[in-house]
């Protein structure tokens, strides 16, 4: 009875971890694609066949295949905890997704706070494989993130916390269900970003700010292979630095369905009743989390990376007080109409 | 047993070992990581309570920013970061009395308290009561410890800005 329902409990949260593997294997080809196409190349072309579409395959197996260095003076079990907490982290979130109408890991009526929160384990976990190291590339790198990801923790949490607002709940399945069906202006779906202006403006700060928390260029100054020689990873070899390489693409994926479900209207169709149901829920929400994903790496090859005072001053000083003076506007809104 | 028994104990286990390992430990640093399990441990006690929102409250405010001030705190301070400083066991007497007195305390209140075992039930809703009781019957306090955040944090600030009276040098 007890053995049967862990198994049960472990059935289903292989369900995420799986979703999460086969975008992890994709998305790293379809980044190196999306890279090629921008800068007029085309990218892997040769592994397995159609525009080398195994390519992430065969670097898996490379990977595998590679020596697990742990520098000499490094502190050794932290050096081999630090990705597999990170992992955790951002796979924990997972968890109040809801993928479609009748697939949620947990239906918690915290849901978006429990992920807010699970996440910043992540900074933790970076400051640890940094630290333990024993390099100073890497504890530049693990200082860094620390500040970038406490900082804009502030603007992520105030843009969510403005659609909480009009929405009127942190459990994501509840927020999904109130932006069902097609009243906007006759014929637009109701998603939130539809029915607030002001709400747009929360999206553009919502997604600047998950950029810099996903470590995203032009907020990807832990890593920056040109000054820091990739920042916290620089010492990790063939597993663990693909360990530390899907807790990141994990991250990218989370913050994106995240705005889906807040902005986007999760599993919801955007023609009503066409093309809904479970399974169509499933195919909505991570074409829309994916097309997120897209933006996300369109940005990397498109824009140069910001300096760290730029960085610290674009936070602080404009998306900061903006995202209050927006909360404050929506509010207003909501409290009139 | 049942699954939540073996999560309690588990848990529990967490907490205590990791605490531990934090009292005890010679290297800071790996101290200030052990209180990091010891709080996840907590928070996962809070949820067995079904006190989701301290549970994640408790993850989000000392995991995600105590913990790191404490870290950032460390490796700042420390020079150069592979021979940090070693904690050491200073005033051992008192320190002894004190831990006697303050358990002695602890397991006063054990044995004196009526314990009474409720059976609990999830409840349905776990924040929306809290925000209507701080959004009326609490709002003096919850305004006055916003006041009182906000003027700490111009404090920080205004011993962090080091007011310079010399007029600024041209570079």
């Amino acid at each position: 009875m007890i053995t049967e329902s862990i198994l049960l409990l472990l059935l289903f949260a292989l369900i995420p971890l799986i979703i999460i593997l086969i975008y992890a294997l994709f998305a790293i080809w379809g980044e190196r694609k999306v890279a090629g196409f921008i800068q007029d190349r085309l990218g892997p072309m040769r592994v397995g066949g159609w525009h080398g579409w195994a390519q992430s395959f065969a670097d898996l197996l490379k990977l595998i295949q590679k020596e697990d260095i742990i520098p000499a003076n490094a502190d050794r079990f932290l050096f081999r905890l630090a990705p597999f907490i990170m992992f955790a982290a951002s796979y924990a979130a997972f968890a109040v997704l809801p993928f479609s109408s009748s697939f949620i890991g947990s239906n918690l009526d915290i849901g978006v706070f429990f992920l807010l929160a699970i996440t910043s384990l992540l900074s933790i976990s970076v400051i640890m494989g940094g630290w333990a190291s024993n390099n100073k590339w890497s504890l530049f790198g693990a200082m860094r993130s620390a500040a970038q990801m406490v900082s804009y923790e502030v603007p992520t949490i105030m843009s969510v916390l403005s659609v909480i607002v009009v929405a009127g709940s942190l459990n994501l399945m509840t927020v999904t269900e109130m932006q069902s069906g097609n009243d906007t202006l006759g014929f637009l779906p109701n998603w939130l970003i539809l029915q607030n202006p002001f709400l747009i403006i929360a999206f553009v700060i919502f997604f600047i700010s998950i950029l810099a928390e996903a470590h995203r260029v032009p907020f990807d100054l832990p890593e920056s292979e040109s000054e820091l020689v990739a920042g916290f990873q620089t010492e990790y070899s063939g597993m663990r630095w693909a360990m530390f390489m899907l807790a990141e693409y994990a991250d990218m994926l989370l913050l994106s369905l995240l705005g889906a479900v807040l902005f986007f209207g999760g599993w919801n169709s955007p023609f009503g009743d066409f093309m809904a149901g479970p399974a169509w829920g499933f195919f909505w929400f991570m074409l829309k989390g994916l097309l997120l994903v897209f933006v996300m790496m369109w940005i990397r090859w498109t824009l140069p990376r910001y300096r760290v005072d730029q960085l610290m001053y674009l936070c602080w000083s404009i998306l900061i007080p903006l995202s209050f003076l927006n909360f404050v506007l929506i509010a207003l809104w909501e409290m009139i109409f | 047993m049942s699954l939540t028994t073996i999560l309690f104990y588990l848990f529990a286990l967490l907490t205590l070992g990791s605490a531990t390992f934090m009292v005890f430990s010679r290297n800071i640093v790996h101290a200030a990581f052990a209180m990091m399990f010891t709080l996840l441990g907590v928070a996962g006690l809070y949820v067995l309570l079904y006190a989701d929102f301290i549970a994640a409250t408790q993850i989000l405010v000392y995991v995600g920013g105590i913990l790191i001030l404490i870290l950032f705190g460390i490796m700042l301070t420390t020079q150069g970061f592979t021979s940090g400083f070693k904690t050491l066991t200073v005033n051992l007497v008192p320190g002894i009395g004190l831990a006697l007195l303050a358990s002695a305390g602890l397991i006063y209140v054990f044995v004196s308290s009526p314990w009474t075992s409720v059976s609990m039930e999830a409840p349905k809703t776990t924040i929306t009561e809290m925000g209507m009781l701080l959004m009326h019957e609490y709002m003096l306090p919850f305004q006055v410890t916003g006041l009182l955040l906000l003027v700490a944090i111009i404090g920080a600030l205004l011993m962090a800005t080091k007011i310079s009276h010399k007029p600024k040098k041209d570079s």
